[in-house]
């Protein structure tokens, strides 16, 4: 101890020659703003009176939701045949959309999980939009097994209550393992959400001025007082829960790819797959938290606290998940040619040059191709360009699972049984929909809840430092 | 009625810098006081060592939690697959630890999240709502940009003009006295 001590306090000589160049911290909020401003700046999104591109985004938003019940509405007064599924693809876009929901939902539990056990302090500035994010995308991704049950109405047979035929879910299926891993997901996210939002909905219950809104946010901040002995396991509670959560998110989506890999069927039987899938959930999930939060920053121009080095880190996350995504692209086809499984071979060649090579190439130019674009600074600092690329990223990671589910189905192993999946209107607009179903539940939180955490954005000040001066 | 208007909560003094109620509160842990507390907007990086505090007793109960969580998920499956209505798939064991695995994994993050969330309210007796501090009309600020030492009245130590004079000692402005 001794030794190290001394050897930190005394410059080596080196350095008097060299001269090293100062590598200053990226400050997180800039301007210097002061606790105050931050309080301001986020009550004053709740406080305000609703903007009218709020009531004219929420219309839309409310007018493509009912597409999706629209569509419910009519394969449960009909049937499942309404949907484009028949033999040999009996999974289609229901699962597609189902994974594609779940994998965007990650990237908020990564930031607000995994990035606060790393310490990475820019997260701040974005992990409550991120994890609201997180909540709504499991929310819709929720709709489509539950639907594709059927009889909806027996929905309640995956979970493990007793019922009128005398029988239990059976715990060897991974679409069991699925139910558990989806339900606990979207609790403890939940959880963990408003678990850190109370001390913010403290803030907005003292600057209340009416009574219903002192109503509304005491009740939500469970009479939070801010006394350090609060803190001290308001803290503790939040390190555990970001601890709990990342085992957690990698379960979840390495429990969404076992429906895949733990079947026999060519193209979907890997190992993989859960590093993989994973990968790419990440991926598509950022994706969508730069899509969101880019337009958001403009309106309330919140450039302050979500400035370049944010975007930055967000932008790099992508190219460096987007490129383990290519690697595992290239990966499967390695192992499928070393392994000698002919079927296996087959799969992948179907993949890329088979009837449905159209999706296979618009998912490898979305995912592997674009994003390498972010190497470039000056792409990075480009936010419309960012915003553009971010839509490629989630066009092209909803046809990945597409490829994967539709490719290995449709041409499996008796080409007597091959077929052509296509979609039915039922299909696009359940699908179309959800977007609108996200985009209403996220404009509510906008206007109803702290949109960016003001404690935390508070604690990473550089006046929130005891020992500064 | 009169007596119980008398009947003192603590005294209460403001701070506007973190740097001065960080030190303040040093003080106060110094001088031995038990009863008190540092009311912040954020917490505040080793306020609970210049306070004194112990180590938050939360992780009891997330280990409770997720022990139970296992147990259950244990439980579940085994009543369900080998007990109640046994089934046999590909000549396997009824039950082992490994097949529902990742459902014995999901109920002990679940149940160890439930304790952990609900012991953050456990051990910070919340929810509550009728708190003397609420009727503090600077006490709003709190949770804006002012850092606020609360002494209370139950600490042995608590003499209102003494521990008035040793707040405004350690700095504190807007000196009130808390009534009940």
């Amino acid at each position: 101890m001794a030794h190290a001590h001394d050897s930190s306090s005394e410059r080596p000589a080196i350095l008097d020659k060299v001269r090293p160049a100062e590598l200053p911290r990226s400050p997180l909020i800039l301007n210097s703003r002061g606790f105050h401003w931050i309080t301001d700046k986020v009550c004053g999104i709740v406080e305000e009176e609703t903007p009218l591109w709020w009531k004219i985004m929420f219309g839309v938003a409310l007018f493509v939701a009912s597409f999706t019940f629209i569509g419910l509405g009519y394969l449960v007064s009909t049937g499942t045949g309404t949907w484009g599924l028949r033999s040999p693809v009996g999974w289609g876009w229901a699962i597609v959309n189902f994974v594609f929901w779940v994998g965007i939902g990650h990237a908020g539990t990564l930031i607000s999980a995994i990035l606060c056990l790393l310490r990475q302090k820019w997260r701040t500035s974005i992990n409550r939009a991120a994890e609201a994010m997180t909540i709504f995308a499991v929310c819709c991704a929720g709709l489509f097994p539950l639907f594709h049950v059927g009889r909806v109405w027996f929905g309640w047979w995956l979970l493990p209550l007793p019922n009128q035929n005398g029988i239990w879910p059976q715990f060897r299926s991974p679409l069991e393992w699925d139910v558990f891993a989806v339900s606990t997901y979207f609790t403890v996210s939940t959880l963990f959400w408003y678990m850190g939002m109370i001390p913010d909905l403290g803030a907005i219950r003292d600057r209340a001025t009416t009574w219903w809104r002192k109503a509304f946010y005491s009740l939500l901040a469970m009479g939070w007082r801010g006394g350090n002995r609060q803190w001290s396991n308001f803290e503790m509670a939040y390190l555990l829960l970001a601890g709990l959560s990342t085992p957690l998110v990698l379960s979840v989506h390495t429990i969404v790819s076992f429906d895949f890999a733990v079947s026999n069927v060519p193209g979907w039987h890997t190992t993989i797959f859960p590093p993989y899938f994973v990968a790419g959930a990440i991926f598509s999930g950022f994706a969508m938290v730069l899509t969101l939060m880019l337009p958001l920053r403009a309106i309330y121009r919140l450039h302050d606290v979500i400035n370049q080095y944010h975007i930055d880190n967000m932008c790099k996350i992508i190219l460096a998940t987007g490129t383990m995504v290519g690697y595992a692209y290239a990966t499967e086809f390695f192992i499928a040619a070393y392994s000698g499984n002919v079927f296996e071979k087959f799969a992948f060649v179907n993949r890329a040059f088979g009837q449905y090579w159209w999706a296979y190439w618009i998912m490898v130019s979305c995912n592997v191709i674009t994003p390498q674009l972010f190497w470039f600074k000056k792409v990075r600092e480009n936010h419309s360009l960012v915003w553009i690329i971010c839509l490629f990223v989630n066009v092209g990671m909803w046809f990945e699972r597409f490829v994967i589910t539709c490719t290995s189905l449709a041409n499996d192993y008796l080409p007597s049984s091959w077929g052509y999946y296509s979609p039915t209107i039922v299909d696009i607009f359940t699908f179309f929909g959800t977007f609108g179903f996200f985009s209403v539940l996220f404009l509510l939180f906008i206007r109803f809840l702290p949109l960016l955490p003001m404690a935390e954005l508070k604690m990473v000040a550089p006046q929130a430092d005891p020992h500064a001066h | 009625m009169n007596e119980r208007n008398e009947r003192i909560h603590g005294v209460a003094c403001t701070f506007r810098k973190v740097s001065d109620v960080f030190h303040a509160a040093e003080k106060v842990r110094d001088a031995g006081w038990k009863n008190w507390d540092v009311h912040t907007p954020f917490p505040i990086h080793g306020m609970d060592q210049a306070m004194g505090l112990p180590r938050s007793p939360v992780p009891r109960l997330t280990l409770l939690g997720g022990v139970t969580g296992f147990i259950t998920g244990c439980l579940l499956t085994w009543y369900m697959n080998s007990y109640d209505y046994p089934l046999i798939v590909g000549g396997k064991p009824y039950w082992s630890v490994i097949f529902p695995f990742p459902v014995l994994y999901e109920c002990t993050i679940l149940f160890a999240a439930f304790g952990t969330f609900f012991g953050q309210f456990i051990f910070n007796r919340l929810p509550r709502h009728n708190h003397p501090l609420f009727d503090l009309p600077n006490f709003a600020r709190v949770s804006d940009d002012t850092f606020m030492i609360v002494l209370e009245a139950r600490d042995p130590q608590f003499h209102l003009d003494e521990s008035r004079n040793f707040l405004q000692s350690l700095g504190g402005q807007e000196i009130t006295v808390i009534r009940d």
